[in-house]
């Protein structure tokens, strides 16, 4: 099962390195992971989408807080979640194709970022599947480089 | 007070209450060992190789439950460091590694004797620090042994770039300390401790199985108490040894996969399981989903991610063993109406007891049994790892904590020697015996030096059978006895080496020399002893539960 986790961190330098080792020594997946500051610049805030069981979430979770940097891990349940993904894609197109790439990204409220000759780069914010399911419908036009942020996540309501 | 760095680090090991530290200077802690020239309170101890400067750090450490200390240069010295970091790691031993490390010019561009040791260290070390600014130096060093004594305790390591050392910062050492994201939680939850009680009243056939956790809590009182108050059989594995006297009749002994049968049937047939300060390590389950089959589950450490990390918990009460074992023995009411369990224990230990065949060869065993008797039972053991290790354990009773210092986790060989010397240093009245393995003791031999420079009456009691002995054993019943490189009969000859090193040595061939042999040594007092009993070549250490099979399926001989 997936999890979204969310971890509260000092924004230290290595703290990414703790934690990533951390997942791959004792062997859980990380499927994506996000970092950024908060609105404390002495905080980073981590998403880590990953997989297992909920025995496995919860040693995931108990470990994470024996790091020292650690200050706050919670896991995100999907019914209360905001989760976005960015992902940004460039495809080959030519002036036959063109309308109907402008056609696809307008239907998936995506933009055009950047137009050249050959190709033209799309922004897309979404949840995944979103995200996921433009990039299958672009698949045919021909995919020249695509980037992912990885999930990031809040909860809904006030936190209180 | 404006002081260098270098001067900054004594001030604060000062402050920390370390009078002794254990290194090997270098080039990238030339300024500290340039101002521990100067230095009155704080004495140096030489070792020959920081491996063993790490391993007595966490001798000393296990031995008087301070934080022990060492220091190593970058690179190399800081990389010798690593097994030793990792022995204290697995077992929750406090220590602080101090290294030196290139100038911060340097950093990152592969300089002379450059190492990326915090990030080597990160899986082994409880947290680490890269000082980056001298004026962090208080700060650092306050946390750092903060961090290794709370909670569960464990080694830090803070790399000092040379430089650092050098630059001048005002010296004031913090009164508190904040971390925000460090607390770590002594109480016990006071439902949980009341569920526990119940438990307990409610349990027809309970067994205590304690570690580790009992020592470092200092906790051995409130076991015995509630042991006591209750009629509870107590296990103590290898690192809880000393924590409920072995001498008692409620004690079973050690579990596991070289423990006592009768413990292992205890374990394998009780209804209710009392964890305190241990982990379920697969050296004491055997298979794990049929270990304690029959029994509920009580699992008190002050370690989170312990519980159930291994095994399902029915009760885990989170916090210090000692402080919950308090409470708990206030909330249960004294029991002795488990007569029958207690009278199949008694059965079990009568039937199953802890035995050799004697022969006219020396037995290892009855090497050990000698030693206990000799040190009357007093005595600082250390050991190395194999079948040296589990024969200690098993013929050696411990009744006092902080008598048994061994590599539980880790199973480090070449640990016991320097691991005695840190026990001497920090327990000078004491007698300390390293209970080694002829091929352990060569692993850190040149520390041999170290002892005699500083006049440590360590006694090693070598039980040289000329084999790497457990992984023969293994070997024999396990490999249709192929012998696959452990033979060891190009041994040097241990007692010239001794000699050589500037200690006694004694060579031991006949049985009735063993006791002897061992007085002998008791008697010296101004430098080491190494005694090489020549014992019989392939004993066995039985009981033995082959590696994934439950543990009341073992081998007896």
């Amino acid at each position: 099962m997936k999890h979204t986790i969310s971890v509260l961190v000092e924004n230290k330098p290595g703290v990414l390195a703790r934690v990533a080792g951390l997942f791959s020594r004792r062997g859980y997946n990380i499927e994506s992971l996000a970092v950024g500051m908060t609105e404390d610049e002495t905080i980073s805030r981590m998403t880590i989408v990953a997989s297992g069981d909920d025995l496995v979430l919860e040693q995931i979770t108990k470990q994470l807080y024996k790091l020292i940097d650690v200050i706050k891990v919670f896991d995100i349940p999907k019914d209360v979640a905001v989760e976005r993904e960015l992902m940004l894609i460039k495809v080959s197109c030519n002036e036959k194709t063109r309308p109907e790439i402008i056609e696809i990204v307008d239907i998936f409220r995506g933009r055009i970022v950047d137009v050249s000759e050959g190709a033209v780069t799309i922004e897309m914010t979404g949840e995944e599947s979103k995200v996921a399911g433009i990039e299958k419908l672009l698949k045919k036009f021909g995919i020249k480089e695509l980037v992912r942020t990885g999930k990031i996540a809040l909860q809904r309501g006030s936190n209180e | 007070m404006e002081l260098t760095g270098a001067q900054a680090i004594l001030e604060c090991l000062k402050k920390e209450g370390v009078h002794t530290i254990f290194g090997y200077p270098g080039g990238a802690v030339l300024p500290l060992y340039d101002a521990l020239y100067y230095e009155k309170e704080i004495k140096h101890i030489l070792v020959r190789h920081e491996q063993g400067a790490a391993h007595a750090a966490d001798g000393f450490a296990r031995a008087t439950g301070q934080v022990g200390v060492c220091v190593a240069t970058s690179g190399p010295g800081a990389t010798n460091l690593v097994t030793g970091i990792a022995t204290a790691y697995m077992d929750s031993i406090p220590i602080v590694a101090i290294t030196g490390q290139v100038a911060m010019p340097l950093l990152g561009r592969d300089s002379f004797q450059e190492a990326d040791i915090t990030g080597i260290t990160i899986p082994i070390t409880k947290h680490n620090y890269l000082i980056k600014d001298e004026k962090d130096i208080p700060r650092i060093f306050k946390e750092a042994f903060y961090i290794a004594r709370t909670g569960r305790p464990g080694p830090v390591l803070i790399d000092i770039p040379k430089d650092i050392q050098f630059k001048k910062l005002n010296f004031k050492y913090p009164e508190k300390i904040d971390i925000p994201s460090y607390k770590p939680k002594y109480e016990g939850h006071p439902k949980q401790i009341a569920a526990a009680a119940k438990a307990i009243q409610a349990s027809k056939r309970p067994v205590i199985y304690s570690g580790g956790g009992v020592i470092s809590s200092g906790a051995s009182k409130e076991l015995t108490e509630l042991a006591i108050k209750c009629n509870i059989p107590v296990t103590t594995t290898l690192l809880g040894k000393g924590g409920f006297p072995e001498t008692h009749k409620l004690s079973l002994g050690m579990p596991g996969m070289h423990g006592t049968v009768y413990a292992n049937y205890s374990i394998q047939e009780c209804d209710l399981l009392i964890a305190i300060g241990a982990r379920f390590d697969d050296r004491v389950t055997g298979h794990i989903e049929k270990f304690a089959p029959k029994a509920k589950h009580i699992h008190i450490d002050i370690d989170p991610a312990e519980i159930g990390k291994n095994v399902k918990i029915d009760i885990p009460i989170v916090g210090d063993v000692k402080t919950v074992l308090k409470a708990l023995i206030e909330k249960v009411p004294s029991k002795d109406d488990h007569a029958p369990w207690l009278a199949q224990v008694e059965e079990w230990k009568n039937k199953y007891p802890l035995s050799y065949k004697k022969t006219d060869e020396i037995k290892p065993e009855y090497v050990v049994e000698q030693i206990y008797e000799a040190t009357k039972g007093e005595a600082i053991i250390t050991t190395e790892v194999g079948q040296n290790q589990m024969w200690a354990s098993q013929y050696y009773r411990f009744t006092k904590p902080r008598t048994m210092i061994s590599s539980g986790g880790l199973g480090t060989m070449g640990y016991g020697m320097p691991a005695a010397i840190g026990a001497q240093v920090g327990c000078p009245d004491k007698i300390v015996f390293d209970i080694a393995g002829d091929g352990s003791i060569q692993m850190n031999i040149q520390e041999l030096t170290t002892a005699v420079n500083n006049k440590l009456p360590i006694k090693i009691a070598v039980l040289d059978n000329a084999y790497l002995g457990m992984v023969r054993q293994w070997q024999e019943l396990l490999h249709g006895k192929r012998y696959s490189s452990v033979d060891l009969e190009a041994n040097p000859d241990l007692v010239k080496i001794a000699e050589a090193y500037g200690a006694k040595g004694i060579r031991v061939t006949k049985i009735e020399e063993v006791r002897p042999a061992i007085e002998e040594s008791l008697a010296i007092k101004d430098r080491p002893t190494l005694i090489d009993f020549k014992v019989a070549r392939e004993e066995n250490v039985f009981p033995f539960v082959p590696a994934g099979q439950a543990i009341n399926e073992m081998l007896v001989d």
